[in-house]
């Protein structure tokens, strides 16, 4: 049996996505700055999805700048709205848990001279809006917080944050890769000033994201080159990547709560299921303000990887932020900003559902991870020390 | 290409010489959880030779396919003879490791060498603690 739960390390493209991107490589291969009808063709194609895009997160169709991803989306932001607003001051502030795009983004405006704050966040990954309020100086010029964290599920409390960072003056940035097509979101409900997000979480192409910025606040390009996106990110546009993305964010609109549905109830079942079968297992991020289709945990006296790989051998992908599934062999930041001890951290198992997973799946899930745990229990020295204190306390 | 060697799969799915053993001769535990990888070695020795190993592995697939493959290259073995493996003639015994794996290689040869130098310690033995095992190769 083959069994797909690393959805947050991207979805499958579906194929009414793929049958409307395939055209504009085929035959309709015209740039869209060309004057002529090729050009025509990819320039319509291009409005119409901006418009879907649009749509979306109830923005305006010239608010959005088609990007090659959520990290691209996140550097525009991060470099772009602090440096457009240099004079005013060098302040940005961040969550703990950002992704590296956010993350390192901010690190980099740290070596231009501007300061950062990290926001902490509590045990299930949740910013205080309290605590961005604070955080506020005189000089702060953005503030960003993640609408949801993909590792741990944790959905923010996004309104409330925005609404502080609204009152102190501030433009505030959300990366909504991990929402946008997942839940419902709406940048004025939200109360945001820009918003990334990105093809590859909700059945889109790899290679296609967005950055809305909304009308009147200033940005400063990433890629300086022509005309393209009003200037404002250069590049002979990918138009199959557009569309595609389009066509994903129109299937969401109207998927959504089908899909939320589907994908909470496979996640409930795991959840609920999970700590039945496994003692010593502990779920990390919110228990109910999280992401439909995210079960994650952190399983005792064994490592991720270890537990991945085993899986990996029965069909079943997942994802681990052990500090050995990672290339720079560090844990996850998410789960050390949670106060997660290391050597709990170490055992992290992230399962994330997306549209083609069914109850069959997460039974054979459920059947075949506890006789792996079992295994690396048995061979792991923290286990029998474990067992031993326990038969000493007795 | 997978990330691991077919070697380092094998070991990690069919260890070899999981356990403890009660009446160890030696004992040697490296690493800790904090920092990701832990391992314990157990060793009987009869005659100046490593009659048998068992050992136990927190960690990743590397870390226990690493465990696995010392402990067969010291059964048997001289403590002499134990002494000389390196990191590096584990890593190649395993058919190579990812390069960010390497430092695990470095905590099998370390553990095997704390046994040995627990059961040198017990017979009265004088040993300096070797740090490295035999040397980081990295």
């Amino acid at each position: 049996m083959q069994v797909y739960l690393d959805n947050a390390s991207g979805t499958k493209v579906l194929p009414e996505v793929l049958d409307y991107m395939t055209p504009f490589m085929r035959e309709h291969y015209g740039n869209p700055q060309s004057m002529h009808s090729w050009g025509d063709y990819a320039r319509e194609a291009m409005d119409e999805a901006r418009d879907r895009v649009a749509q979306l997160i109830g923005g305006h169709a010239e608010e959005i700048i088609f990007t090659s991803s959520g990290t691209e989306s996140n550097n525009m932001a991060i470099k772009g709205l602090a440096r457009a607003q240099e004079p005013k001051g060098r302040h940005i502030v961040i969550s703990a848990i950002e992704h590296f795009s956010v993350m390192h983004s901010a690190k980099t405006m740290q070596k231009l001279g501007f300061d950062v704050t990290q926001v902490p966040v509590d045990r299930y990954g949740m910013v205080d809006p309290d605590e961005v309020a604070r955080s506020i100086r005189k000089d702060t010029v953005l503030v960003s917080v993640m609408h949801a964290n993909g590792e741990v599920g944790t959905i923010q409390p996004i309104q409330e944050i925005a609404k502080v960072v609204k009152d102190a003056g501030v433009v505030f940035h959300t990366d909504a890769v991990a929402t946008a097509g997942t839940i419902p979101v709406n940048v004025n409900e939200i109360g945001v000033d820009a918003l990334s997000l990105a093809g590859n979480q909700m059945y889109g192409p790899r290679g296609s994201g967005a950055l809305w910025v909304r009308d009147g606040v200033r940005i400063i390009p990433f890629l300086d080159g022509g005309v393209q996106e009003g200037g404002k990110r250069a590049g002979t546009e990918d138009v199959p990547a557009i569309v595609g993305l389009s066509k994903a964010s129109e299937l969401a609109v109207s998927n959504i709560r089908f899909r939320m549905e589907q994908q909470s109830k496979l996640r409930d079942i795991l959840i609920r299921e999970l700590p039945k079968r496994i003692d010593h297992v502990v779920l990390t991020g919110h228990p109910s303000n999280r992401l439909p289709g995210n079960a994650s945990f952190c399983i005792e006296f064994i490592e991720g990887e270890a537990m991945l790989m085993f899986l990996s051998e029965e069909g079943i992908a997942v994802s681990s932020g052990s500090a050995c599934t990672s290339k720079a062999l560090k844990a996850s930041h998410v789960l050390t900003a949670m106060g997660i001890a290391p050597e709990i951290a170490q055992g992290s198992l992230l399962f994330t559902m997306g549209l083609d997973n069914t109850e069959a799946d997460i039974s054979y899930a459920l059947d075949t991870l506890p006789p792996i745990v079992d295994r690396l229990r048995q061979m792991s020295p923290l286990y029998s020390k474990f067992q031993k204190e326990q038969k000493g306390g007795r | 290409m997978a990330v691991y060697s077919d070697t380092v799969m094998d070991h990690f799915k069919n260890p070899r010489n999981v356990g403890e053993i009660e009446d160890a001769d030696g004992i040697g535990e490296v690493g800790n959880p904090v920092c990701g990888d832990m391992m314990t070695f157990h060793i009987k020795v009869d005659d100046n030779r490593i009659s048998d190993v068992k050992f136990k592995t927190f960690g990743c697939g590397a870390a226990i396919a690493v465990s696995s493959i010392v402990s067969e290259m010291a059964m048997n073995k001289t403590l002499d003879e134990v002494r000389k493996i390196t990191p590096g003639q584990v890593a190649e015994e395993l058919g190579g490791l990812p390069k960010n794996k390497h430092h695990c290689s470095n905590l099998g040869a370390q553990a095997l060498n704390k046994a040995v130098d627990d059961y040198l310690r017990k017979q009265g033995i004088e040993v300096e603690t070797q740090e490295g095992g035999n040397g980081e190769d990295e």
